[in-house]
């Protein structure tokens, strides 16, 4: 097992240098960042020059990406345009999208394996119909859609919350943002566990445990749930990436000042030293979380031995 | 079998921490974390400043706003009629309209207690100029003599200081220019001649951190990216003190959102109601919706570099055709839901009539007339390879909405469908760099927000030869001779005068189309009164007052 982890983490480094190397092209082909500095007017020409050699613009790229690449493993992620150093914006902004996170992962956890359970045991009832129909809404309309509706209703029409989370960003602010965020992903969570469920009820593990005489309550949960659960796992893995990355809608919607908020500046921007470093931070999340759920498996399925 | 209990374990923990916390941060928020809107301090929407605030560093609205809180300089245009006003400016004479003696009030202090001396505009306006500290307005000192020693076009710097500058007593300096500019007093209204205290030479990063001014307002606490908290200042000597407790400017990640929490009531002002709204603004707040004039003007403009666009006069009958196909009347009324103006001339009607703006100087050419306009491309030579493309950059704003519609009235006017097609550009600073890099082929958009209410600011920097903004690089040496004169009128009424006759030659050749003016659009809550929005759509925030 040890061995396996120090294989994936070695792994890690190719991968992390390349998509380091991609998204630092793609921000550079965008073009000059000066030149959106001085507003509609062009900065003069001497004022340009001194900025792009204070942000180390005047180098070739790939002389600025091995820079940039020394400069992170000493954790300085550079500086954005407004002066502030891009690690105290993550510092900022990385906690209360992790947060987000958390609620929209518990909501997938909770909400999804919970309906997937019930509807994967009672395939055919009119309960399985119903949160068949339910998913298939949520997976049809766009975020912003459920995002701008429910800000509407719950905090403009009857008060429950307020529309705009506050700077704090505290978890019971985020709880429907993080509804919003989860709901499409808590779909799928809900539909591959029916799935999962309804394929291993007949299997001949399950029986054996019936016919021991097992309560139901058990067979279900440590029987029957823990084998279905390798694909959702797999998925809510995978899925806790995206959903840091993804969150720029989500965000944006309830002014949460997160990950996707600060990506969305440094775009606009085309702030190369937010952007990139921000990325970054989200490849290592994605990779960390990739790994984590690879060796789920084994504790999910004994029989998966990593050596 | 072990495995699963860990499991189950790590999930009950963290539905624990949830809970837990979420328990906890619910008992913070209902104490007071909810922003500070206890009091009279108002609640303000804002925008993250793309700059560090430093004064000479600002050229945004946002980071204006805060400058215009917490700092007076020795003119303060009047909110409501846009005249420059004496603030902190004793006096400000001249004979030849080259040297000005200044001599600044005294019994003035910065917040810190420091007082504000001639040296406080003096430093302030040398570390503006100065190149080794990237400020992006320095050209606003670019007519003070000694410029171009302390801000070369290029290389490096011979001086560190303006010789024009000159410190002549404890209140007195003295300004030389390098040419004759006899309404140069009337553009120290504008933020970047603000004076500065000691503190910010001393410990600069401490003082961007927690800007410390002369204005009616104190930084209290601020957050970059999130919230910056003003109060306002007890000892604060000028006449325009503040009528409110403070001012809370809330980071919005979407004017949306900002305008959702006002209809909600957690916030008092949005200044930029977004255009999505504006059909529900009258519903929603009814008279608490400002839409007054501001100093901003759009305008097509051109690349008089490209072959196709050189300046001559049948060129100048295809410009004037176009001008002619767009219908302005009807863009402004169903896009902008009134909140623009149709243009006809070059400036802003928050110039007023004494100031320079003259309605309807460009004449017949911004009337819509499509047969006249059908007429005039022809005989112009017909559009540059049968067809135009009109460059905007999709990030922000809703420019792509009217390119559309101008494109839609150009097509219609010349009976073509295809005369006409929008160009978008993916960012602002790419559209930017594409223009700095003279790759426009055909008209653009081009915005101007006006740094001070003067006629001179509304042509001199975007259409004399190789000025700051002339981004067409349209060179006229009529309209050049024009603004110099009036530059060098000593008689105000004689200047603007001059400065409208060039604007003639600006409309003879059609070196731009104008567009519409912007108004600024404000809405506020119930909670506050007496909002006003100044020449620049800036609230003016002092005046505000807390129910």
């Amino acid at each position: 097992m040890g061995r396996y982890v120090i294989r994936r983490l070695l792994q890690m480094i190719p991968v992390f240098f390349g998509a380091t190397l991609l998204i630092f092209l793609m921000v550079n082909v965008m073009g000059d960042p000066i030149a959106g500095l001085c507003g509609d007017r062009q900065c003069d020409p001497a004022t340009a020059a001194q900025l792009e050699k204070e942000f180390g613009l005047d180098k070739p790229v790939w002389q600025q990406y091995l820079t940039y690449m020394g400069n992170v493993f000493t954790g300085d992620f550079g500086t954005a345009f407004n002066g502030q150093k891009v690690t105290e914006l993550m510092a900022e902004a990385f906690p209360v999208t992790i947060r987000l996170t958390l609620v929209a992962v518990f909501f997938e956890i909770v909400i999804g394996i919970t309906l997937g359970v019930v509807t994967g045991l009672r395939r055919g009832h009119p309960v399985d119909t119903g949160v068949l129909l339910m998913t298939l809404v949520v997976i049809s309309v766009p975020t912003f859609v459920t995002g701008l509706v429910l800000q509407l209703l719950l905090g403009v029409k009857w008060g429950w919350i307020k529309p705009a989370v506050s700077t704090e960003a505290s978890f019971d602010e985020l709880i429907v943002p993080g509804l919003v965020l989860a709901s499409l992903s808590l779909a799928y969570v809900t539909r591959l566990t029916r799935t999962s469920i309804a394929e291993n009820r007949r299997a001949d593990y399950v029986r054996t445990a019936i016919a021991k005489g097992v309560p139901r309550r058990r067979v279900v949960i440590r029987h029957l749930l823990r084998n279905s659960l390798i694909p959702v796992v797999t998925f809510i893995g995978t899925d806790i990436g995206a959903l840091m990355g993804g969150a720029i809608v989500t965000e944006r919607i309830f002014n949460i000042h997160g990950v996707g908020f600060q990506l969305y500046q440094g775009i606009l921007r085309q702030n190369t030293q937010t952007v990139v470093g921000f990325v970054t931070v989200l490849v290592l999340v994605f990779l960390v979380a990739n790994l984590l759920v690879d060796l789920l498996y084994a504790v999910l399925d004994p029989r998966i031995r990593y050596a | 079998m072990r495995g699963a209990t860990h499991a189950k374990w790590a999930a009950c923990a963290v539905a624990v921490a949830l809970a837990a916390t979420a328990c906890g941060d619910s008992d913070d928020s209902g104490g007071g974390g909810g922003g500070g809107g206890g009091g009279g301090v108002v609640r303000s929407s804002w925008g993250d400043p793309q700059n560090p605030l430093e004064p000479a560093n600002t050229n945004e609205v946002q980071g204006g706003k805060v400058l215009d809180m917490i700092f007076r300089g020795l003119k303060r245009y009047d909110p409501k009629t846009g005249e420059a006003q004496d603030m902190l400016a004793e006096r400000i004479t001249t004979k030849d309209s080259i040297t000005f003696d200044v001599t600044v009030k005294s019994g003035w202090t910065f917040s810190n207690g420091e007082k504000v001396t001639a040296k406080s505009f003096v430093d302030a306006w040398n570390y503006g100029a100065s190149l080794k500290n990237n400020q992006k307005n320095s050209y606003f000192f670019g007519y003070i003599d000694g410029y171009e020693k302390v801000h070369p076009e290029s290389g490096k710097q011979s001086a560190n200081t303006l010789s024009g500058l000159k410190v002549t007593g404890a209140q007195t300096f003295t300004v030389k220019l390098n040419q004759k500019f006899s309404t140069w007093p009337e553009t120290l209204g504008y933020a970047a001649f603000a004076p500065l205290p000691k503190a910010f030479f001393d410990n600069h990063d401490a003082w961007v951190k927690k800007p410390v001014g002369n204005g009616p307002y104190t930084v209290d606490s601020y957050r970059k990216g999130s919230q910056m908290s003003l109060r306002k200042w007890a000892k604060y000597p000028g006449s325009d003190k503040a009528q409110n407790d403070g001012v809370d400017l809330k980071v919005y990640t979407d004017n949306n959102t900002a305008y959702t929490d006002l209809t909600a009531g957690n916030l008092d002002l949005v200044d930029d109601v977004p255009a999505a709204q504006l059909r529900n603004v009258q519903a929603d707040l009814g008279d608490r919706y400002l839409n007054t004039p501001a100093g901003i003007i759009q305008t097509l403009a051109f690349p008089f570099y490209d072959d196709n666009w050189k300046d001559n006069e049948k060129s100048a009958k295809v410009r004037k055709g176009l001008s002619m196909a767009i219908n302005r009347k009807q863009i402004t009324e169903t896009i902008f839901q009134k909140t623009r103006t149709p243009a006809t001339d070059w400036t802003s009607p928050v110039l007023g009539e004494e100031g320079g703006y003259k309605a309807g100087l460009c004449g017949d050419a911004c009337d819509y007339n499509p047969e006249e306009a059908r007429k005039l491309v022809k005989e112009g030579g017909g559009l540059p390879g049968g067809r135009v493309t009109i460059s905007y950059n999709a990030d922000t704003g809703s420019h792509k909405d009217w390119v559309d519609a101008v494109c839609n009235s150009i097509n219609k006017a010349l009976e073509q469908s295809k005369a006409c097609v929008g160009d978008p550009t993916g960012t602002f600073a790419d559209f930017r760099n594409k223009i700095s890099q003279q790759e426009m082929s055909g008209p653009f958009r081009a915005g101007w927000q006006m740094d001070y209410p003067l006629i001179q600011n509304f042509l001199q920097p975007l259409y004399y030869t190789n000025a700051s903004s002339n981004d067409g690089k349209w060179s006229n040496k009529e309209f050049d001779k024009l603004i110099d004169e009036a530059n060098a009128e000593s008689d105000n009424a004689a200047a603007v005068k001059k400065f409208q006759q060039a604007e003639e030659v600006v409309r003879d050749n059609m070196a731009a189309i104008p567009l519409w003016y912007q108004n600024g659009s404000a809405g506020y809550s119930d909670r506050v009164s007496n909002v006003a929005l100044n020449p620049f759509s800036v609230p003016v925030y002092n005046e505000i007052k807390v129910s």
